[in-house]
């Protein structure tokens, strides 16, 4: 089991393999579809983005809503491939880590190995459980997207799987 | 309880606690698993679930699409407009006190604009011998949804046909549709109709006939595996129905639901209606 502390450094995240389990801690920003079509828009017409790229990973999820004692409600990961198109463009300006399930598109590996990133799994459907690794929350763009909007989630012991690691590894069971 | 309380209460355990035939088979699953990856992930499942009975939170944040099968007795006095109140009211109350993701957008090209209720529900009406109604529900989650499909088959593909064309679709959806699925088939009918099928054979199959072991083997031997993360587990099982279709065609529907296999069912008396 590696541990990987969020933000990351170079180091940390270039030593995990593809195959490793990975615990994820610190902290992690939300994003999904919506969010990838606004940031890669915001890049295209280069305008700031609304959060620093560098050091920091992307969860590809939206929440159910927090019943009353919850920082959030149900709260795993959402299909990555939907990323895909996005994805390359996001990388390359520095966005390397990747949390979400299921498989990736060729350009998108690519993009890993040129840039050195990672993309890790959260396990499908294990809302409930994941739920319970996020310590708190803060909305930090795109309110109006309701559970598609741009989160900050500080994470403990958040678990994870390695699927494409830095040199372009993909593991296949 | 009044009918709709009833159905208020199903939908709000729905998305909590699977029906107890699932989670015994993703433990069966859990138990014979020997792929490192895929047994981390049954094994995250596992405590998923426990997580979820413990919090009451649910199970996935995709708590689905309302689908409902509403099968009207033919000799029910029921108003169906009445009905359809009842169903889009509990819908409603359920999504909101059960701590739903709104997931539903009422224009779904171009505003994509959240309707904030998870309504409207997709539901079909049909008749069946006696009286009374049953009410039958899905809660569709779209990671698994968006790797359903129907082909329709040259009349002459028979069973071998049946078979590849439902792996087929399973390869294609990889591990994006959160295996260990639970796999509805649909065949004959119309392409609408197959695909109707495909979602009613959830509840009106128990798995059994040769033909839905046969496909389970083969979905199982594309080694996709829990959490795609390789194995023999890919599906847990196949509810396959049939109906008569035309000389020329035989069309194959695939539904596919992730191991959060999330569905109840509610009978309202004739005395209720």
């Amino acid at each position: 089991m590696i541990e990987l502390k969020l933000p990351y450094d170079e180091e940390s995240l270039e030593s995990v393999r593809a195959g490793d389990a990975v615990v994820l801690s610190g902290v992690l920003y939300v994003g999904r579809d919506q969010v990838h079509k606004r940031l890669y828009e915001l890049i295209s017409e280069r305008k700031p983005l609304p959060f620093e790229f560098t050091g920091n990973g992307i969860y590809y999820m939206g929440p159910s809503p927090a019943p009353p004692g919850f920082p959030l409600g149900a709260a795993g990961p959402t299909t990555s491939m939907r990323m895909d198109p996005f994805s390359p463009l996001l990388i390359e300006k520095g966005l390397r880590l990747m949390v979400g399930k299921g498989p990736r598109s060729e350009s998108v590996r690519n993009a890993i190995r040129e840039y050195k990133g990672l993309y890790l799994q959260a396990y499908g459907g294990c809302g409930a459980l994941y739920s319970s690794c996020i310590k708190s929350v803060e909305t930090v763009a795109y309110p109006d997207l309701g559970p598609e909007a741009l989160l900050r989630i500080r994470i403990e012991d958040f678990p994870a799987f390695a699927m494409i690691d830095s040199m372009g590894n993909l593991y296949n069971g | 309880m009044d009918a709709e309380e009833r159905i208020v209460e199903s939908l709000v355990k729905a998305i909590r606690k699977l029906p107890a035939s699932s989670e015994a088979l993703i433990a069966k699953a859990a138990e014979r698993e020997e792929c490192k990856g895929a047994s981390l992930a049954l094994d995250a499942i596992a405590r998923n679930i426990e997580c979820a009975e413990k919090t009451g939170l649910p199970l996935c944040q995709d708590t689905g699409m309302f689908w409902c099968l509403a099968s009207i007795g033919r000799e029910s006095r029921c108003r169906i407009g009445k009905l359809e109140r009842l169903i889009l009211s509990a819908a409603a109350e359920a999504s909101a006190i059960g701590y739903y993701r709104k997931s539903v957008v009422s224009d779904p090209i171009y505003s994509r604009r959240n309707t904030g209720t998870n309504l409207p529900p997709v539901i079909n009406y049909e008749t069946v011998d006696g009286d009374g109604v049953v009410l039958r529900f899905l809660l569709k989650g779209f990671g698994s949804e968006n790797c359903s499909s129907v082909r329709m088959l040259n009349p002459t593909s028979g069973e071998r046909g049946v078979i590849n064309a439902v792996a087929d679709m399973m390869r294609a959806a990889g591990g994006k549709p959160c295996p260990p699925v639970f796999l509805g088939v649909g065949v004959g009918g119309t392409m609408d109709r197959a695909a109707f099928l495909s979602k009613k054979a959830f509840f009106f199959s128990d798995g059994n006939s040769e033909l839905e072991k046969r496909i389970l083997d083969s979905v199982n031997a594309l080694g996709i595996g829990a959490g795609g993360l390789g194995g023999d587990n890919t599906a847990l099982s196949v509810s396959l129905l049939s109906e008569p279709t035309h000389i020329a065609g035989l069309p194959v529907a695939l539904t596919v639901n992730c191991w959060a296999e999330r569905k109840c069912e509610i009978r309202i008396s004739e005395e209720e209606l």
